[in-house]
């Protein structure tokens, strides 16, 4: 980061903006300039976006649907990458074991992942922040109880305590949904609790209650709003991670079932076959999970930077 | 201090109560237990013996506490597939795992410290700009799909080293393990660097921020000022001061590292705890998992209670915060 303050004009967000206010001095345009300012973190939204693209377009730009099994042959199972397909287009990035085409298996499987990411991470932000704003709120015994279960947890290694739940509930879709839900929510609610809490010392939170307003207004007009700009940077990171262990369970035969291959079950089918040089069938998988992990983190990171006061110039 | 102790420990036997509760509602009553835990290829006659035999008809803590005094006793119930106590089984696995987390430990601060010792001291550096971002990679990077890359390269590509399983023991000193043969430390290597990975970022982050912090310390300057060598300044009076975080984070890790093995184990086909625990759950393998959960919770409970009193003598201020909140 550099030290000194860059001029914020010469890095114009691409925004159309009224002409009457002239200087981007809105929060948001701000905010927008102060992330941009960051070559890396630029490229990687981008990136992030784009592969977002491809999951919700995948229908439409595939070659093949992987799951028709009218489209799959058998028989053009394991080609190399650039082989011509008895179909007519190319196979650009080979077959897999089962003979889909792998980039079109790739890019649905990146909709599972996300899919999956993107869900559990959505439910275990509004189950943490509410449990989280609930400790902060209630105080007292309410809140040793919510903290030390926090703290219980968060001692535990994310990989074993979704192992422990997917060997106690078993396979699918929604059960590991479950088990990144459970293994995650501990996160948002310290990351809340411990927010809402400085917040809550703050005067214009006293200043609302000598209003008069009910508490609920207080909690979720007041303090939440002021939570957002720590709880985005915990979910980019955290959303990151839910891919990643997605990816990593179903890899080890306990996540995802093989009637929906996400990238990170691609990538365990094509194991068998790198040992005799059929390198591809993981290897371009795996190379686009990297790509979305370290793009969300880039990402988080810069949003971190962005959003932390602590860090301002 | 001997109250801060006896506090921590009991919260530690609370701990294990609550995970004990935990594992037993998860495995008895979630789930079906007369599927768990007995064999699915049994009979209704032998089914309904065994529903006699493992109390199943009886109240629910009865039971709970026939499964505890079990668990007091060591008896964890015995394996479907290997015939044999559960506990015995994973007792058996345990080295392997051990010497693998050991040595993904070592390498964690082998590279991670000086990489980030260099990286604090010379922040701008272009050098340090690589080591950074590394490291961010390497956190990035799924641990699974880092181990099937090395297989790819060293194993399948280069050919140099061995890519499954574990190489030939040897003893020395009563403890039999790979690290003391060629062939068991080749077999050793390639797993070692994958599970090693994820530390190595970590404590180059770790020693990088805590040399920023510390160079700018009053003792540092203090110390160049008494005109001691660049090297001992920073060999021994910055290194010491920042290897107290670095050796607590490790210390935390190392249940990590154990549970990490897991994917480790199973991509290099190590004959580890984690290995066995894939295979339980894929098989169904109820008594074994259950044993492994346990001993892996109390593991967990133990390190933190050591890392706990550790850090109380090394630091007096945790346990006066402690006492006044």
């Amino acid at each position: 980061m550099s030290i000194v303050e860059t001029p914020v004009s010469s890095i114009e967000p691409a925004i159309e903006e009224d002409p009457a206010i002239a200087l981007p001095e809105t929060p948001f345009r701000l905010f927008v300039s102060e992330f941009l300012e960051s070559r890396v973190a630029t490229a990687a939204l981008v990136t992030l976006a784009a592969i977002i693209v491809l999951a919700i377009a995948a229908p439409w730009i595939t070659p093949q649907n992987p799951y028709d099994l009218a489209q799959v042959d058998v028989m053009d199972s394991r080609l190399p990458p650039g082989t011509k397909a008895t179909a007519g287009y190319t196979h650009w990035l080979g077959t897999d074991g089962a003979g889909r085409d792998l980039l079109s298996a790739m890019i649905y499987g990146l909709r599972i992942s996300l899919i999956v990411g993107v869900m559990s991470g959505l439910i275990a932000v509004v189950l943490g922040t509410t449990i989280g704003m609930a400790a902060a709120y209630a105080g007292g015994r309410v809140e040793n109880v919510i903290m030390r279960i926090v703290d219980l947890q968060l001692s535990f290694p994310a990989i074993l305590l979704a192992l422990m739940l997917i060997a106690v509930l078993g396979k699918g879709v929604d059960k590991i949904i479950i088990a990144l839900v459970t293994v995650q929510w501990a996160y948002y609610a310290r990351t809340v609790r411990g927010t809402a809490l400085v917040e809550m010392r703050k005067e214009y939170i006293e200043a609302a209650r000598c209003l008069g307003l009910s508490s609920a207004r207080v909690l979720f007009k007041h303090i939440l709003p002021n939570c957002v700009a720590p709880l985005i940077v915990v979910a980019t990171v955290l959303t990151a991670h839910a891919i990643s262990l997605e990816a990593t369970l179903s890899f080890l035969g306990v996540g995802l079932p093989q009637t929906e291959p996400s990238l990170g079950l691609l990538i365990s089918n094509g194991f068998e076959y790198m040992l005799s040089g059929k390198y591809w069938i993981s290897f371009f998988p795996g190379f686009v999970l990297l790509l979305t992990i370290v793009a969300i983190n880039l990402v988080g990171d810069q949003l971190r930077d962005v959003l932390n006061p602590r860090l301002k110039r | 201090m001997t109250a801060f102790i006896l506090r921590r420990l009991m919260q530690s036997v609370g701990v294990v109560i609550v995970m004990s509760l935990i594992v037993f509602f998860g495995v008895h009553v979630v789930g079906d237990p007369v599927y768990l835990l007995i064999n699915p290829m049994a009979d209704q006659k032998e089914i309904e013996a065994a529903i006699k035999a493992l109390g199943l008809d009886r109240p629910i803590w009865e039971q709970y506490w026939h499964f505890v005094s079990g668990a007091l006793r060591g008896d964890l119930g015995r394996s479907f597939i290997f015939g044999e106590p559960a506990l015995t089984v994973i007792v058996q696995r345990m080295p392997a795992t051990i010497e693998l987390a050991l040595a993904a430990l070592v390498m964690a601060i082998v590279f991670g410290i000086p990489l980030g010792l260099y990286a604090g001291l010379k922040p701008n550096g272009r050098i340090s700009k690589v080591i950074m971002a590394g490291s961010i990679v390497g956190f990035s990077l799924p641990t699974f799909w880092v181990g099937l890359m090395l297989i790819m390269v060293f194993a399948v590509m280069l050919g140099w080293l061995p890519s499954t399983g574990r190489g030939q023991t040897a003893t020395v000193l009563g403890i039999t393990s790979s690290l003391f043969t060629w062939n068991g430390l080749s077999h050793l290597a390639l797993p070692a660097i994958n599970l090693a990975l994820l530390k190595i970022s970590l404590v180059v982050r770790l020693a990088r921020a805590g040399t920023r912090e510390a160079i700018h310390q009053d003792y540092i300057k203090f110390a160049r000022a008494k005109g001691l060598s660049e090297r001992r300044v920073i060999g021994v009076h910055l290194l010491k001061n920042i290897l107290i975080p670095v050796v607590t984070v490790l210390g935390l890790e190392f249940g990590n590292l154990v549970a990490f093995s897991v994917v480790t184990e199973t991509i290099f086909a190590w004959p580890g705890m984690g290995k066995l625990l894939i295979a339980s759950i894929q098989s169904l393998d109820r008594p074994v998992i259950v044993a492994y959960l346990i001993m892996i919770v109390l593991l967990f409970v133990v390190i933190n209670l050591v890392v706990d009193i550790l850090y109380s003598v090394l630091d007096p201020r945790v346990r006066l915060g402690e006492a006044s909140a």
